[in-house]
């Protein structure tokens, strides 16, 4: 973990969540939860699945408050081609349908997956290009 | 990158595919020795060892059995990849069919493809007697002892044969307690080679359960019918906990990678080789 995350005497969220195994576990789940939802599946399809595997890891680190480098206009950019797809709100709500549910499964405390949901909720503008 | 000799630190491994973990690969951003390790990049060719040519058998029309055997001795696992390169440098991936032995012994089932460069050449031209040179063991498609009641599931089509019958040799000679079901098929009772010695170790082992699929036309009692991945896939109702193995035809293994995924099972537990024939390629 990195220094910052050290020098705080609280746990993180990533780490109450249970850091990266939880990441991996959670992954399994989510994205076989993402590629049978006919909402969102179709902006799945045509991509390696080792590769979608990996950034579906990306996105949970960073929805769990885990260590990241992402930028609001690297979401943008991630999400742009997504856009003349259609992407929207619907698609959204959907996903964070999704990550909510997965959490479930894995028994996370509720007042966890409400700090999971807010800090996937504070992209959506970036995600939706707004 | 892969360290020769010691293990890297597990926390360097941190996510890896078991296989890759046991053969010591590792990430070099992750890494912060504890020890010292001998590295190789990942596909770096390594060293390239001599082989003879001891044993042409023909499995079925078009399947050729070709034993090696190598002088340096070497470790690999039953259902890696080698490859094997002709004296005038082509080059082509076989899967490892039979689990190590003593002998410096090297089993693989060559299917013919018509017109194929190489697989024509080892029917009809290599001999028993000549050199061949080969690489080391490459691939993480194999068994690994540890969660031995865990059910396994394989499927193939042709050739593909090869690692699936070996890795299910090895689990049972390693003890594998759970079930493990295998499901070769072809398009006609032909290419379902070495059936017999199939249905023996059917018998003999009470957890492991064969089942040949034909897709073609013909149809025969004693067979499934349908694609073998088809027929595997519609076996169990859920393949959650399950570790799957699929190898053969690619554009098979990819789709049926996803399914057994949608079916249950976890990433982590699917190893597939895809047979991908490159015709451009020389
Ligand atoms: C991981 C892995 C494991 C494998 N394991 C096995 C195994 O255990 N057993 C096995 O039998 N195979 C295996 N293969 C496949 C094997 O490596 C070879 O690709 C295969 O044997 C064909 O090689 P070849 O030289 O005979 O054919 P190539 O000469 O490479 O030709 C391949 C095919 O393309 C066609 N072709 C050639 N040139 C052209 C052209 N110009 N235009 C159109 N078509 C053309 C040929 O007719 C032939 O059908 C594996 C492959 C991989 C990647
Ligand atoms: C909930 C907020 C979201 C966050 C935090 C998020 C985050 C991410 C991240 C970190 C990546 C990896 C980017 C990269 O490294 O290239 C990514 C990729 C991706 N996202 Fe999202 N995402 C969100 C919502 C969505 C939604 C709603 C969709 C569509 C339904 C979506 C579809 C995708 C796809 C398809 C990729 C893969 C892009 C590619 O293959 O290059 N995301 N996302």
């Amino acid at each position: 973990m990195s220094a910052t995350q050290d020098t705080t005497l609280n746990e993180t969220l990533f780490d109450k969540i249970g850091g990266a195994p939880a990441v991996e576990a959670a992954v399994d789940i989510f994205y076989r939860k993402v590629l049978m939802d006919y909402r969102i599946n179709r902006f799945f399809e045509n991509t390696d699945m080792d590769t979608q595997r990996a950034k579906q890891k990306a996105f949970l680190t960073m929805a769990f408050g885990g260590p990241n480098n992402y930028t609001g206009t690297d979401m943008r950019n991630a999400h742009a081609r997504f856009i003349k797809m259609g992407l929207d709100d619907s698609h959204f709500d959907a996903v964070m349908e999704n990550l909510g549910a997965t959490l479930e499964e894995l028994d996370v405390p509720q007042e966890l997956i409400a700090e999971v949901a807010a800090i996937a909720e504070s992209t959506r503008n970036d995600v939706l290009n707004r | 990158m892969r360290s020769l000799d010691n293990a890297p630190p597990a926390s360097a491994q941190a996510g890896l595919k078991d296989t890759l973990q046991q053969q010591n690969y590792f990430p070099a951003c992750l890494c912060r020795p504890e020890q010292n390790m001998t590295v190789q990049m990942p596909n770096q060719q390594g060293i390239w060892i001599q082989a003879n040519v001891v044993k042409k058998q023909w499995l079925s029309p078009d399947i050729l059995r070709l034993v090696l055997e190598y002088e340096t001795k070497f470790n690999f696992f039953v259902g890696q990849l080698i490859n094997l390169k002709r004296p005038d440098g082509l080059i082509r991936s076989y899967s490892i069919a039979n689990i190590p032995h003593h002998e410096n012994i090297l089993e693989f089932h060559i299917r013919r493809l018509p017109d194929g460069q190489f697989s024509t050449w080892a029917h009809d031209e290599l001999e028993i007697g000549m050199e061949l040179t080969i690489s080391q063991a490459q691939g993480s498609c194999h068994y690994l002892p540890g969660r031995a009641e865990q059910p396994l599931l394989l499927a193939g089509t042709g050739s593909g044969l090869a690692p699936l019958w070996g890795i299910v040799t090895d689990a049972l000679v390693k003890g594998h307690s759970g079930p493990i079901h295998l499901f070769h098929g072809s398009r006609d009772p032909d290419g379902l080679y070495l059936r017999d010695e199939m249905r023996e170790m059917a018998m003999e082992f009470e957890n492991f359960r064969y089942t040949p699929c034909l897709s073609g036309d013909t149809a025969a009692a004693d067979y499934a019918r349908g694609r073998a991945y088809e027929v595997a896939l519609s076996s169990a109702q859920s393949l959650k906990g399950w570790r799957v193995y699929l190898c053969g035809h690619p554009e098979m293994v990819k789709q049926t990678r996803k399914m057994v995924y949608l079916k249950g099972a976890s990433m982590n537990d699917i190893y597939a080789d895809a047979f991908h024939v490159n015709p451009a390629e020389k």
